[in-house]
């Protein structure tokens, strides 16, 4: 990481709890759980990030993993898109679902309120901005407004991330450790 | 039904007026993308704007420009809220005038 601190300057508490985690998983820790536990009473983004990728919504947790992915797609964040595209497709048990959305969102096989919700965020997250048209279209393909509300968390929650993730220039874990770290995603969540 | 609301609120005054190194002023600044004098104007507007492309020197040059680790990780979370924060106002007061409309 760019900033030493976030590889070294973690309190007591936080640095046994790398121990365990090193002990226990058997990976190293990944840089996301390094900058969660830096100075948690400034950041602190995990309850957000797990209210909307974990709370109450009709979005499906697999549904909310793809449009973190996707998300990550559009800002090109690796270490978010690997995270997170590994933690859908476990989610869907169908990775095959989560490489064609990434690949190309018109011709993956998705139902039609996901796809054109998946287009508002990536239009969002491409232009920061999505005009009331953008909006109608989705309501129009079926999704209520809650839905698209819970869309929105989740493209705040990964536009703040993506960006610490690239800024920071988180380490691309290897594939059983992002495996390991999708299951745990489902398991536990974010906090 | 989810709602974020409270914690969304709750971190960003957390980070613009909670216990920092970086000063409120220059936090609420790298919030806005607004008002910054250089070398932090640049950088912080690309933590908003390309953060993909922000490089080892871009670091460099905040640190010869007398600023420390924690307060350029405070000045980059801040921009990074701020402009996550911005997106998420504009889609929501669209999503607003759309509903209204309809």
């Amino acid at each position: 990481m760019r900033l030493a601190i976030l590889d070294h300057g973690h309190g007591v508490r936080a640095k046994a709890m790398f121990a365990l985690i090193r002990v226990f998983s058997g990976h190293p820790v990944v840089d996301a759980v390094k900058l969660a536990l830096y100075r948690p009473s400034f950041y602190r983004g995990g309850g957000l990030t797990q209210e909307a990728m974990r709370g109450p919504s009709d979005w499906s947790v697999a549904d909310r993993e793809l449009m973190a992915a996707f998300v990550s797609k559009v800002n090109n964040t690796e270490f978010c898109i690997a995270a997170h595209t590994a933690t859908s497709a476990l989610a869907y048990k169908d990775g095959a679902k989560v490489s064609a959305a990434l690949a190309d969102l018109e011709t993956a096989p998705l139902t039609e309120p996901l796809r054109s919700t998946l287009r508002m965020l990536g239009k969002l997250t491409r232009e920061n901005n999505v005009d009331v048209d953008d909006i109608s279209r989705v309501l129009a393909a079926g999704v209520s407004e809650q839905q698209i509300k819970d869309a929105l968390a989740v493209a705040l929650a990964f536009n703040v991330t993506d960006r610490l993730a690239d800024v920071f220039d988180f380490a691309v874990d290897d594939s059983a450790a992002i495996k390991a770290g999708a299951k745990y995603l489902l398991a536990r969540g974010y906090r | 039904m989810s709602d974020i609301t409270s914690l969304h609120t709750a971190l960003v005054s957390r980070i613009l007026e909670g216990e920092g190194q970086a000063s409120p002023e220059i936090r609420r600044a790298a919030f806005d993308n607004e008002g910054l004098a250089e070398p932090v104007r640049t950088f912080v507007d690309k933590v908003a704007h390309d953060a993909r492309m922000v490089t080892d020197a871009d670091i460099g040059t905040l640190r010869k420009a007398g600023l420390s680790e924690d307060q350029i990780y405070e000045i980059v979370v801040c921009a990074a809220i701020g402009q996550a924060t911005r997106q998420y106002q504009n889609a929501l007061a669209a999503l607003s005038a759309a509903t209204g409309r309809n």
